[in-house]
């Protein structure tokens, strides 16, 4: 697995008095194959993982996957790095399913025959194959979130990295993605506020304030995090 | 009335499906030309027929048509109506036929072809663009997302407007501009933020 390395990280968004501190001297590595992260909004844990691909960069400290800064390598770390965010509709870039999954295969700049192969073989995969010409805005909610989890996974990162991927679905296509996810051999870091779907991961870290309050297996970090809520 | 749009791509093996992305583009800005020059009624008219025939030739669903057809009525008739009260009724005719002519066979591109086979087609025109700094990639990626996102601020508005009247204010035009506007730019961060990730800036 990939070796997530953040270190002393601090960040904030605004200037001046509306200046707000989200991330506190964080310090972390992560080389599991599944971590989840929890954590009240506000907490600090959609800004830590928008660290892991370059999405945000840290005003202080550094972040490396496998020994490639963020920052200085933030391209290369891109294409080993897939995101999925909450709502598939702002990730759907291309107008039908087919074409969305190709969209990314495109700019890597691959064959038209690759390109179509991999299409295809991601369609099956992921039970779109029903789907190819759809229009991607008439798709339902849990086919919309397949979908950008298919976009993204079709290129084959080596870390995917989710945040709160079933906060907008029900528990039929939350239960769908979770067999999704579960299923996946890549490094996986899942943010969610539905507890269940950590049961199996290897390790759970408790956001709180910016901080890592809590690191451990699932039972202890959720035990730890209703205790911090109930608070 | 519910919001429509101009459908997306409809898979076919009609000849207009066959047809190549640059032909049907090229076709779509030459009668965009003649209708700019040639505005008689007959000469619309024959336009407008030819649009229709090649519908029918592309076997699409009647609906596709109907719900076009529809949509523009909104604008056509008004302007028809101004045309024919300020001008006369050859001017409104040949103003709002070559509108609907035109419109019509935009729809008929878009929906017989895919947005990719377009992509690569404006890719390719706007090639020479690159010795100026343009880089065609992003011209052709800048189509793809103006296609997508018809539907998706289309969607946005049904959104407001649904709020609007279940808090009872269905004839308010700020309580609908406002929302949609913030909703629309949200998404566009959003959005952004995606392509972002996907390695779109890199």
């Amino acid at each position: 697995m990939p070796e997530i390395r953040v270190t002393e990280v601090s960040h904030a968004f605004g200037d001046g008095p509306a200046r707000r501190l989200v991330l506190r001297d964080v310090d972390v590595t992560l080389t599991e194959h599944r971590v989840g992260i929890v954590g009240a909004n506000g907490s600090g844990k959609s800004t830590f993982v928008r660290l892991l691909n370059g999405l945000v960069h840290p005003d202080s400290g550094t972040v490396t996957i496998d020994g490639r800064d963020t920052v200085r390598d933030g391209r290369e770390v891109r294409r080993r790095v897939g995101f999925c965010f909450t709502d598939p509709d702002a990730q759907i870039v291309m107008p039908t399913v087919a074409e969305d999954i190709a969209f990314g295969l495109r700019r890597r700049g691959l064959s038209k025959d690759e390109v179509r192969a991999r299409t295809a073989a991601a369609l099956t995969a992921y039970g779109l194959d029903g789907h190819a010409d759809h229009p991607a805005h008439l798709l339902s909610g849990g086919q919309k979130q397949l979908l950008a989890l298919a976009s993204v996974l079709v290129t084959e990162p080596d870390l995917l990295v989710l945040d709160e991927p079933t906060t907008l679905l029900d528990l039929r296509n939350a239960e769908m993605v979770r067999r999704l996810v579960d299923g996946l051999a890549q490094q996986v870091v899942l943010v969610t506020h539905h507890l269940d779907l950590l049961d199996g991961f290897d390790r759970v870290l408790v956001f709180d304030e910016g901080r890592i309050v809590h690191d451990g297996s699932p039972a202890h970090a959720v035990a730890a995090y209703r205790t911090l809520v109930a608070r | 009335m519910a919001l429509t749009a101009v459908p997306l791509f409809l898979p076919g093996s009609s000849p207009v499906h066959r047809l190549g992305a640059g032909a049907k583009l090229l076709g779509l800005l030459g009668t965009g030309v003649a209708l700019a020059v040639w505005r008689s009624p007959w000469q619309v008219g024959l336009a407008l027929a030819l649009v229709l025939a090649l519908h029918a030739v592309a076997r699409l669903p009647l609906r596709v048509l109907g719900r076009q057809v529809v949509g523009l009525a909104w604008v056509a008739v008004p302007l028809l109506v101004v045309q024919w009260v300020l001008a006369s009724w050859q001017t409104g005719v040949g103003v709002v036929g070559s509108f609907v002519s035109l419109v019509l066979l935009a729809g008929l591109v878009t929906v017989t072809t895919r947005t990719t086979a377009m992509v690569d087609v404006v890719v390719r025109v706007c090639g020479w663009l690159r010795r100026f700094g343009v880089d065609p990639e992003r011209v052709g990626l800048m189509l793809a997302l103006g296609i997508r996102s018809v539907h998706v601020v289309l969607g946005l508005a049904q959104e407001v407007r649904e709020a609007q009247y279940a808090r009872g204010l269905r004839s308010s035009p700020r309580a609908f501009a406002v929302p949609l506007l913030v909703r629309s730019l949200r998404h566009a961060d959003r959005l952004g933020e995606a392509l972002s990730a996907r390695g779109v800036d890199d």
